[in-house]
């Protein structure tokens, strides 16, 4: 079964992120490397996304389309990057998601595969 | 065959409705269809058992309901190849269907999967696993039907959507989900034991925790948290006699008739945590039921061990911190260092558990005990105010009128 994994950033993680030395910063993006490349075999896609500061939403309800600077919600927790896994069930997500060295939350959604995007 | 009686009937349908759906659910391989034959087979059996009697065997009785609905089910649908794949099986099946000696542990580990939310663990479980109906769980837990069935309905989608296994799960994650398993069976005792609801209607859940209780630890006899549990519903329910008075009032530990216990049940059950304790593994549940050992295995009030009391819940605390397991520390520790002791503890409890019904009932004894009448009966009233036990309110009620 086709999942994804959407990390989200709390807004306490990304203060511990900038306060990190380089040293610090450097063994935190290793880690998050090591993850990646332990789990090669099952990820299909993903990235690491630009900050929350850089989105835009369009707003398709009503008449004309709406473009409004920022994310869908304004929250403290933002999402920051996905990856695309192929596991066996949701046991195996769940397994992959808790190993996740990065961001302090994780969404797992599974892919709907029977139905075009909407 | 023999005229049902409704018990019978509960213990027959619990006794094979979980089998059945672990067997559709190896034939289907699809746990909402499997879940959705059984819970008709039931419906059926529940409909025709009482006036027609309990077949000589319920369990090919039940088979048969749920494969005539899933071969109806399937013509409806045969448009799909696979699905004609699963007719033929459905066919050829007899009975029994027996994949592995008890499938059924998979389906209690996918019922309180903790991907689903507790309450739809404890209604799915019921369900499933014990063969209630949805109008049955409704009753027990004073929901409308609709709301138990939009629950159900819900859970076995995400069962389906989401990939929620059909398994056992793997050495590495198993203590963390017994743990949930074992909070949805605690979880359905309380219900039961200490029910808002009329005496009546809730007795079934104790039956049906303790059942579930039982079956877990025949399936899992190694892990001494489930035989904890089991060992703590048993000692509560050898008390049961007593606990209520001769108009249904409930009568306190204290004042209990201790000749009602039952003490050859008191002996097995703590028999049967001895034995768990051997594992050296101690847990909330096994600690639990150690510290209702130690009152049920008192002769008299004045007999109970106090100090012992005090250090399991000392244990209790440092495995499983609760500002509610602080309060039944405290009031442990009125025996063996005094009222005004207990009563420093308690008062430090105030900004946690000022909503708690037991905390101000708890004041109040500490308080009288120490010669403050006034003041225990504004606690009284306070607890008064928080329960909506009927049988709590007649025990304070009488408190406030006759201090």
């Amino acid at each position: 079964m086709k999942y994804v994994l959407m990390f989200v950033e709390t807004e306490q993680f990304a203060n511990e992120l900038q306060a990190m030395g380089p040293a610090e910063r450097e063994r935190a993006f290793a880690r998050v490397h090591e993850w990646w490349e332990a789990h090669a075999g099952r990820i299909t896609g993903g990235q690491k996304l630009q900050p929350a500061e850089t989105a835009t939403t369009v707003r398709l309800e009503g008449g004309d389309p709406v473009v409004v600077d920022g994310p869908f919600v304004e929250g403290k927790e933002v999402i920051s990057g996905y990856v695309e896994i192929d596991v066996a069930d949701l046991d195996e997500a769940l397994r992959i998601a808790k190993s996740w060295p990065g961001c302090p939350v994780v969404e797992i959604r599974p892919v709907d595969v029977t139905t075009p995007v909407g | 065959m023999t005229q049902a009686p409704h018990d019978q009937l509960a213990r027959v349908v619990r006794e094979h409705a979980g089998r059945l759906a672990a067997a559709l659910v190896h034939v289907t391989g699809d746990f909402a269809t499997a879940e959705d034959l059984v819970q008709d087979a039931v419906l059926a059996a529940l409909r025709h058992w009482p006036a027609d009697g309990i077949p000589q065997r319920p369990d090919a009785w039940l088979f048969t309901v749920a494969r005539r609905r899933g071969l109806d089910l399937l013509r409806r649908e045969s448009r799909y190849r696979s699905k004609v794949e699963q007719l033929k099986q459905l066919e050829e099946l007899q009975w029994p269907v027996q994949p592995e000696p008890d499938a059924r542990l998979r389906l209690i580990f996918t019922c309180c999967h903790p991907a689903l939310s507790q309450q739809a663990q404890i209604a799915l479980t019921l369900r499933v696993v014990c063969g209630l109906t949805t109008a049955q769980i409704a009753r027990a837990f004073l929901v409308r039907e609709s709301t138990v069935a939009q629950r159900i309905t819900r859970a076995k989608r995400k069962i389906t959507d989401a990939g929620i296994p059909y398994r056992i799960p793997d050495a590495d994650e198993l203590g963390a989900r017994l743990s949930g398993v074992l909070a949805v069976i605690y979880l359905l005792f309380n219900e039961g034991y200490l029910s808002t609801a009329e005496r009546a209607q809730s007795r079934d859940l104790v039956d049906d925790a303790e059942w579930l209780a039982t079956l877990l630890h025949r399936l899992m006899p190694a892990e001494p948290e489930v035989a904890g549990l089991l060992a703590l519903i048993r000692l509560h329910r050898a008390r049961t006699a007593a606990r209520f008075g001769p108009e249904g009032g409930l009568v306190l530990l204290q004042d209990q008739d201790r000749s009602r216990w039952d003490r050859e049940a008191i002996g097995d059950a703590t028999r049967l945590l001895t034995r768990a304790a051997k594992a050296r593994r101690p847990g909330p549940y096994q600690l639990q039921a150690a510290i209702v050992a130690c009152h049920a295995e008192a002769e008299r009030w004045e007999d109970t061990d106090w100090k012992q009391i005090v250090i399991l819940y000392d244990m209790l605390l440092h495995l499983a911190p609760s500002p509610v397991t602080r309060l039944h520390r405290a009031i442990a520790l009125r025996y063996v260092t005094g009222p005004r002791a207990a009563l420093t503890e308690v008062d430090s409890l105030a900004a946690e558990l000022d909503r708690y019904h037991l905390f101000h009932a708890t004041r109040a004894e500490l308080l009288r005990a120490l010669g403050d009448p006034d003041q225990a009966r504004d606690a009284d009233r306070r607890a008064l105010e928080l329960t909506a036990n009927p049988a709590e309110q007649a025990v304070l009620q009488e408190r406030i009128a006759w201090s």
